[in-house]
């Protein structure tokens, strides 16, 4: 069953086309990557499904709901939620306010808060500082613990393991494990390991089009098919 | 060593502490208490007055990136508007009644606010919303608009200068040996400080005023997490052009007598107020309306020839000093 279809996109920025004609699909309840090399459109994909860039053309369905021409905010309250590459901290707020305006109706839901702060300890340790003194890891954490502090049905997120140490990748790796068991996740990442720990398909993107589509296992077994497309070897 | 020296200042309230340094320099330079005591709370309620024109223009550039230069027509409005309140209730205003002369104030604030809100709202669907992200046609039509305004108000007022009434009660000053300060001085303090513990409360306390904070770093990150920053704008606005509209009217009661011209005179020293202070934030407008009114009282009684020229001044010496103001709000 898919929970996301993507068809044909085109997603232009001022005069120039960034994405040409994308399409995937993202299969429900599975993590998918997206891969590719800097700028080959990752991030304008997500942000094309998450509506802050309207597509120019294509078909963009959430669960047979058409997502194209919809305002980011109905988007995000169909339950799909964003981690951009910055992490999108709000560096004046304290970290309780970051978590508080992800929440619905303005309060938390206390055993969902306990899990949150079971699997990022560092939420609750820094939870009347402000986000802004934050490290890299710890904003990244809250980033994603912002993202799941409602129940969500899709999760979209762009280079979670941007600069963090191996051993913070290492736990965020276990974290998306454990949110893949109840999210469907879309995933850009450029660490090929982090992808092909989490991810069972992926979809290469490169100047803009789909180069290749398919299982992660297959991608993983074919060096010549990385080499090609990412210049690289697991 | 400076980096330390900094660090510290910082801790101890950093740039907050401006306007005492700059209130106890001129003590210095004056030497005569009672002057400096005058000068100072002159300074202080021409900046809560300022305050209150300016800190909407800093929310809305903060939260929506508008640049809006007609921003200070709801100031000229406001003014007018209370003035002719306060005229049509000027047997009122010099009763000996304290009870009709304070009813006859706030019907005309709360006219001139309720204007203002009205006003703000209009002006964001027809004026603002069609140029929002393209800052060279929100400047042109937003000066256009303020010149329309301008001949709107020389139409209904006339060009002469209009003479505004005061209540008795807030007529005279309070003497204390040789230190006088006018009572209507005292009275722009305190409604400053209400409405600035009000809109503080207002962002620190409430759901909305977290949106609003967040929205000032970042709007698209806000609309990730479901809410409408265009739909909050528009209260934002109006509020803020209200809050203009306040200031107008209490400036009016301050000058005494305002002259259509009002509009574009403030203009200017309502973003000298918002680039000193930094866009976007409430403190930072506070602390530059303050310094720019302490320093236009003390400037003008130390060196008259340069009173006109001692917020521009402020101004470099400060964007010199921090490029972004005093207390900009965090991008």
């Amino acid at each position: 069953m898919t929970c996301l279809s993507i068809e044909g996109v085109q997603t232009n920025i001022g005069r120039y086309s960034v994405l040409h004609d994308v399409s995937f699909d993202v299969p429900e309840g599975e993590v998918f990557v997206l891969l590719g090399r800097n700028g080959a459109g990752k991030t304008t994909t997500l942000r094309s499904i998450m509506g802050l860039w309207s597509p120019h053309e294509g078909s963009i369905r959430f669960r047979n709901t058409q997502l194209r021409g919809l305002h980011c905010s109905d988007i995000a309250r169909m339950g799909i939620a964003y981690v951009p590459e910055d992490m999108g901290i709000f560096s004046s707020l304290t970290v309780a306010e970051n978590m508080l305006l992800a929440t619905r109706g303005g309060h938390f839901d206390k055993p969902r808060l306990r899990r949150i702060y079971e699997l990022f300890p560092a939420i609750e340790e820094f939870w009347h500082s402000s986000a802004g003194v934050l490290s890299g890891g710890q904003k990244q954490m809250l980033a994603v613990a912002r993202a799941i502090v409602e129940p969500r049905e899709m999760l979209l997120i762009d280079e979670p393991t941007k600069g963090l140490s191996p051993a913070i990748v290492d736990a965020m790796a276990e974290v998306f494990k454990e949110i893949a068991k109840s999210t469907t996740i879309l995933l850009v990442e450029q660490n090929f390991e982090f992808a092909l720990e989490l991810g069972q398909q992926l979809a290469v993107l490169e100047d803009g089009r789909i180069a290749h589509h398919g299982s992660m296992e297959v991608f993983a077994a074919d060096s010549d098919l990385q080499n090609c497309l990412l210049s690289l070897a697991v | 060593m400076m980096q330390q020296l900094s660090t510290k200042i910082g801790k101890l309230g950093g740039v907050y502490w401006l306007p005492v340094v700059v209130a106890l320099i001129a003590f210095v330079l004056i030497k005569v208490p009672s002057t400096w005591a005058t000068l100072t709370v002159a300074g202080l309620a021409m900046g809560m007055m300022i305050f209150l024109m300016a800190s909407g223009l800093s929310l809305v550039f903060g939260l929506m990136d508008v640049l809006n230069f007609g921003h200070s027509a709801f100031v000229s409005f406001g003014a007018f508007i209370a003035a002719s309140v306060l005229v049509g209730l000027s047997s009122w205003l010099s009763s000996d009644n304290t009870l009709l002369n304070m009813v006859a104030l706030l019907l005309a604030i709360s006219a001139a606010v309720m204007f203002g809100a009205l006003a703000g709202w209009f002006f964001e669907r027809v004026i603002v919303r069609p140029v929002y992200g393209d800052h060279l046609r929100q400047i042109l039509i937003t000066m256009g608009a303020l010149i329309v305004a301008e001949q709107i108000v020389l139409v209904i007022w006339g060009g002469s200068p209009m003479s505004v009434p005061r209540p008795r009660m807030l007529e005279g000053a309070l003497i204390w040996g040789d230190f006088s300060v006018e009572k209507y001085r005292i009275f722009a303090v305190i409604l400053g400080v209400l409405a600035y513990v009000g809109l503080y409360l207002v962002l620190n306390l409430t759901r909305v005023g977290l949106l609003i904070r967040a929205g000032v770093e970042s709007r698209d990150m806000v609309e990730t997490l479901g809410f409408r920053i265009d739909r909050l704008f528009i209260s934002v606005f109006a509020v803020g052009s209200a809050l203009a509209a306040m200031g107008g009217a209490m400036w009016a009661g301050y000058q005494t007598l305002i002259s259509p011209a009002l509009g574009q005179e403030m203009m200017i020293i309502v973003f000298i107020v918002v680039i000193i202070g930094g866009l976007g934030s409430i403190q930072g407008t506070l602390l530059g309306a303050l310094m720019v009114g302490l320093m236009g009282n003390y400037v003008a009684f130390l060196a008259p020839k340069l009173a006109l020229a001692s917020s521009m001044i402020l101004m470099v010496i400060i964007l010199l000093w921090r490029p972004n103001g005093l207390k900009p709000a965090l991008k």
